[in-house]
């Protein structure tokens, strides 16, 4: 039998990024007794990965890791929350354990991933997230050497590009499908966001002399066994770069499966949330990437209100209003730069798997009229991921909305979900 | 634990960095995670846990989520067929 654990917290913060480290701190420097789960080995999220010991962001990284160990908050790494069974508790799995965790209040800080669209050769192994490529690399995956190209969307391109060209890649492109003119104003509304302007600076710094061409995006991969080489759509020519990695992502879309699980509220596929970060749960918070794609700083300030929320400081908490105003305003900017142009729709021929679980492809899916009549009859979405890679993907090419989400959240192992709590003794001597 | 050490995949040995995942050991050598439904070799994707593409067979252990595990001395890693 595995181990199983109980744990009680006034306030469980699930996930270890930015927004989660901040609930979290902000949580349990009140005295309250304070839990943070994450599935990573560390906590950092995909932004600090590794405790980011490099990057713009490497002090303000190390000032909040410091703070989460000295606030005394309690670190569950490696456990993966997975299920609700009842109001107040959720249960996690590690490799060989199942933890029943109740809270009283819950910061939910699940974060994004990478929003991936498929072209030809899309599922050849070397054709990677750009952030996928990223952490591979930062979990050590030696890239001296190596040829990569970048495309996609969003300003993790550059910051994925300056990354590995620090780490000895050669970059001989990034593509990026949002037009030149588009980028130009981007650059220009940063002039109201002065922190971004200097991270922007710094940044194009780190890759002068790489090709960045706008209007660009990859129309096929080619290779046998692996990736060989990718052909770029430019301003309406087509070229074929020859590459080891092609490092590939559309911006990024929220892990909302969790929330949507606990009956929080969403509006345009974010979690709605009041001004102190409460979803339409009462109890449940909801900070950073899920209520809208804002990056770091958003993710900050948003943890920081969810976390003094859940403890009831609401006037601490108002005081960061102004500024989470003012990052929001640069997640609108995001947003409007970096959607995704129609021409994208067109990238898939008959034959290009759109479901990568379940190996379903474009020309069976496009026969069907919605995300559930192509679930029901192409099993589209139902292999282990549960669509978070090609939900995204056929929202975009078919205007398909998602359909509710049923526990477990993510697969689990059998015997972790036919746990049997009364049957164990509790773990946990210390009661709240 | 050394700052790198060796791991089997598919039989072949790699020499790993110590806080190396078994994801970054299978394609250090050039080896698929996994095998799709209709047989196309497949790699990691996501880097972050969310895709199962990098699910593979380690220690005997089938579909594990080889970029969110740590590579460990003489580790056996297979490609999940």
């Amino acid at each position: 039998m595995n181990n199983y654990s109980r744990e009680r917290f006034d306030v469980l913060v699930v996930g270890g990024g930015p927004a989660g480290i901040a609930g979290a701190v902000r949580a349990a420097e009140s005295g309250a007794r304070v839990g943070m789960v994450d599935e990573n080995v560390a906590p950092g999220g995909q932004i600090w990965r590794g405790g980011s010991s490099e990057g713009p962001h490497s002090s303000e990284a190390s000032n909040w890791l410091v703070r989460l160990k000295k606030a005394g908050v309690i670190e569950l790494c490696g456990k993966r929350v997975f299920h609700h069974p009842e109001a107040g508790i959720l249960l996690a799995e590690g490799l060989d354990d199942v933890w029943e965790l109740s809270y009283r209040n819950l910061v939910l800080a699940t974060g994004a991933r990478e929003r991936f669209l498929p072209f030809p050769g899309w599922t050849l192994p070397n054709v990677m997230g750009a952030g996928g490529l990223q952490a591979l690399v930062k979990s050590g995956l030696p890239i001296q050497g190596k040829r990569v190209v970048v495309a996609g969307t969003g300003p993790l391109l550059l910051a994925v590009a300056s990354y590995l060209r620090k780490h000895g890649a050669e970059i001989p492109l990034i593509c990026e499908q949002a037009s030149a003119s588009k980028l130009a104003r981007f650059a220009m509304m940063l002039i109201r966001h002065p922190e971004k302007i200097f991270q922007g600076l710094q940044l194009r710094k780190d890759i002068a002399g790489i090709l960045l061409a706008t209007s660009s995006w990859p129309v096929a991969a080619h290779g046998k066994r692996t990736l060989e080489a990718v052909t770029i759509s430019s301003a309406g020519k087509s070229e074929t770069v020859q590459c080891d990695y092609l490092a590939c992502g559309f911006h990024l879309v929220p892990n909302t499966e969790l929330p949507v699980l606990l009956g929080c509220r969403t509006r345009c596929g974010y979690v709605q949330v009041d001004e102190l970060q409460q979803t339409s749960v009462q109890g449940i918070f909801c900070a950073g990437e899920p209520t809208g794609i804002g990056g770091v700083d958003l993710a900050l300030i948003e943890g920081q209100i969810a976390g003094l929320a859940a403890t009831g400081r609401t006037s601490e908490a108002k005081a960061l209003f102004s500024k989470r105003e003012r990052f929001r305003r640069f997640a609108r900017l995001l947003d409007e730069t970096f959607c995704l142009r129609s021409e994208l729709r067109g990238l898939p021929s008959a034959d290009t798997l759109i479901c990568r679980c379940e190996d379903v492809s474009y020309s069976r899916l496009r026969e069907h009229t919605s995300w559930r009549a192509a679930k029901l009859h192409t099993r589209c979405g139902m292999g282990p991921c549960q669509g978070r890679i090609c939900g995204p993907a056929t929202q975009f090419l078919f205007k398909w909305n998602p359909d509710s989400v049923r526990p477990p959240v993510f697969p689990a192992r059998v015997e972790h979900l036919a746990a049997q709590p009364q049957l164990i003794p509790e773990v946990t001597g210390e009661v709240q | 634990m050394p700052s790198e050490f060796i791991v089997r995949v598919n039989g072949a040995s790699v020499s790993v960095p110590a806080g190396a995942t078994v994801a970054v050991a299978m394609v250090m050598a050039g080896q698929p995670c996994r095998s799709s439904v209709i047989g196309e070799p497949r790699g990691p994707l996501c880097g972050m846990g969310i895709c199962f593409e990098c699910r593979a067979v380690v220690n005997g252990i089938p579909h594990s989520r080889t970029c969110q595990l740590l590579c460990e001395p003489d580790m056996e890693v297979k490609t999940d067929e």
